[in-house]
């Protein structure tokens, strides 16, 4: 999968720069970099959300997107959820939730179901598409740390399952590094890509640490080569 | 997990305490309307300038009995229905196609505030003069009273839409139809639920005005022959039939349909 952005603009602002970014059959990228930087709107263009001219993405094929938030209909009952978005049948949409632990619970409406919860509805309902493409958009956001870390555990879980091509919009680098191939840091005004880094072991090591300071490292040269940018501009 | 089922049990009883509480009030305070207008009529002691409640009450029985109550509710149940279902679709259109996009809005505005200001009575008026006392101006001229309303409250709703449900049904391509039943429409439902209700409520009494000015029949046309005969008891005897279908309506058709569509949020945290 081939993305191509010559740019961005939103309400006459540039918030994209120039991004050219491959995506493998099977690999999981993160894209990480500071709030407001853009990762949404990236996430939201290939998503086709977003107007694309100038934008051209080749060989994603069917793309699946999980939110920010669960953006669940609260009428609809958890499996009517599934099919309504998808139009695949029950027995799919049972499947799905099967995978993310919530096989029990079908015929619940959403609102009895707690943020972590919701968050793996959204999951299946992304799952239940069969996409050939998953695009993860800061999916552990504003859950506490032990809800997080369930959902990154299960989200692993299904990545080495299905071996979707992921793209994995985060702000938080344990996300990254967890469960990435490779990581991006997206930074900069109009954002660029700025580095990137591949993992040794992806989704295998227990202990991160050295992988987060090699990233943290890039990610402060990057820094400092946008200030110098900056001021020399 | 037992002192979860006691406090809701005790909750539950204290909400039905209080309802009960409630309803008896509501009973004695109705009985205290009656005793009020009874002890005025006795005050007053003219029956033709005010009848008591037992008066109207025979008046009530014989007209429903002769079949003629009937016969004008039936008119003007027929003409609430046929303007409620054209003001309600026109307006429902309207205020959707407005709320969704600003561009259609910028022109349909500045009518909406023309008709929202235009009072019921000219337009009335007008219609009967340039369509003609016929069925088709006083239902016309029901429906033009209500759009300008239901527009703008359907506006309203169409504009609170959430964009995040657009965005989930745009990336996962729901087809139109199934975007419409299943996430446009609820979240409009309660709009919906509030124009009609509001609607309901205001084309009864245009309707009566309607009937009033050019129908031959119709409560509104036996409250304007009651008038000429200076028959207070008949007028009041109307009234209260009046006010018995609407609220028969109220718990009969709305308050059910309320219910059932709103089934979701009770299941809320």
């Amino acid at each position: 999968m081939r993305i191509d952005i010559a740019g961005k603009s939103i309400d006459h602002k540039p918030v994209l720069g120039r991004i050219s970014l491959t995506l493998a059959e099977g690999e999981v990228v993160a894209l990480t970099g500071p709030s407001g930087i853009g990762k949404t709107t990236l996430a939201r263009l290939i998503a086709g959300l977003e107007p694309s001219v100038g934008c051209r993405i080749a060989g994603a094929g069917r793309i699946a997107m999980v939110f920010q938030e669960p953006t669940l209909l609260p009428w609809r009952s958890v499996i009517d959820n599934i099919c309504i978005a998808t139009g695949c049948d029950a027995g799919s949409a049972r499947e799905a939730l099967d995978n993310v632990e919530l096989g029990d619970r079908p015929d619940v409406f959403p609102t009895q179901l707690s943020l972590g919860q919701q968050r793996r509805v959204a999951l299946a309902r992304a799952l239940a598409t069969r996409p050939d493409t998953l695009i993860l958009d800061e999916a552990f956001a504003s859950l506490d740390e032990a809800t997080a870390m369930r959902m990154r555990v299960l989200t692993r879980r299904i990545l080495e399952k299905f071996g979707f091509r992921t793209l994995l919009i985060t702000h938080n680098l344990n996300d990254a590094v967890e469960l990435a191939d490779r990581v991006l840091l997206l930074d900069g005004n109009p954002a660029e890509i700025q580095a990137g880094h591949r993992l040794s072991a992806p989704r295998k090591a227990t202990d991160h640490k050295l992988e987060l300071e090699a990233i943290r490292a890039k990610q402060r040269v990057a820094r400092t080569d946008l200030t110098k940018g900056d001021g020399s501009g | 997990m037992a002192s979860f089922t006691h406090q809701t049990t005790e909750r539950n009883f204290r909400d039905r305490t209080r309802c009960r509480a409630h309803f008896v009030r509501g009973l004695v305070s109705l009985f205290g309307f009656f005793t009020l207008w009874g002890a005025a009529s006795l005050w007053l002691a003219d029956p033709e300038l005010l009848p008591p409640p037992d008066a109207v009450a025979r008046v009530l029985w014989s007209e429903t009995t002769s079949g003629e109550m009937l016969l004008h509710m039936q008119a003007t149940l027929a003409r609430v229905i046929a303007a409620f279902v054209l003001a309600m679709s026109i307006g429902v259109m309207l205020g959707i196609i407005a709320g969704r996009k600003p561009g259609v809005d910028a022109w349909v505005s500045p009518w909406l505030i023309i008709f929202l200001n235009l009072p019921a009575l000219v337009i009335i008026v007008l219609c009967y003069l340039w369509i003609g006392l016929t069925e088709v101006a006083a239902i016309t001229a029901v429906a033009i009273n209500k759009i300008p309303m239901i527009a703008v409250m359907m506006r309203e709703g169409a504009r609170a839409l959430d964009p995040a449900l657009d965005d989930m049904a745009q990336a996962f391509r729901i087809p139109r139809a199934a975007r419409w039943r299943h996430v446009i429409v609820p979240q409009l439902a309660p709009h919906f639920a509030a124009s009609g209700r509001a609607g309901f409520a205001l084309i009864w009494k245009i309707v009566l005005v309607v009937e009033f000015l050019g129908r031959s029949n119709g409560v509104g046309f036996q409250i304007h022959l009651y008038f000429q005969l200076f028959d207070v008891a008949g007028i009041l005897a109307y009234a209260f039939g009046f006010i018995a279908i609407m609220l028969a309506i109220e718990f009969l058709v709305v308050q059910p349909w309320e219910r059932s569509v709103s089934r979701w949020r009770r299941h809320a945290h």
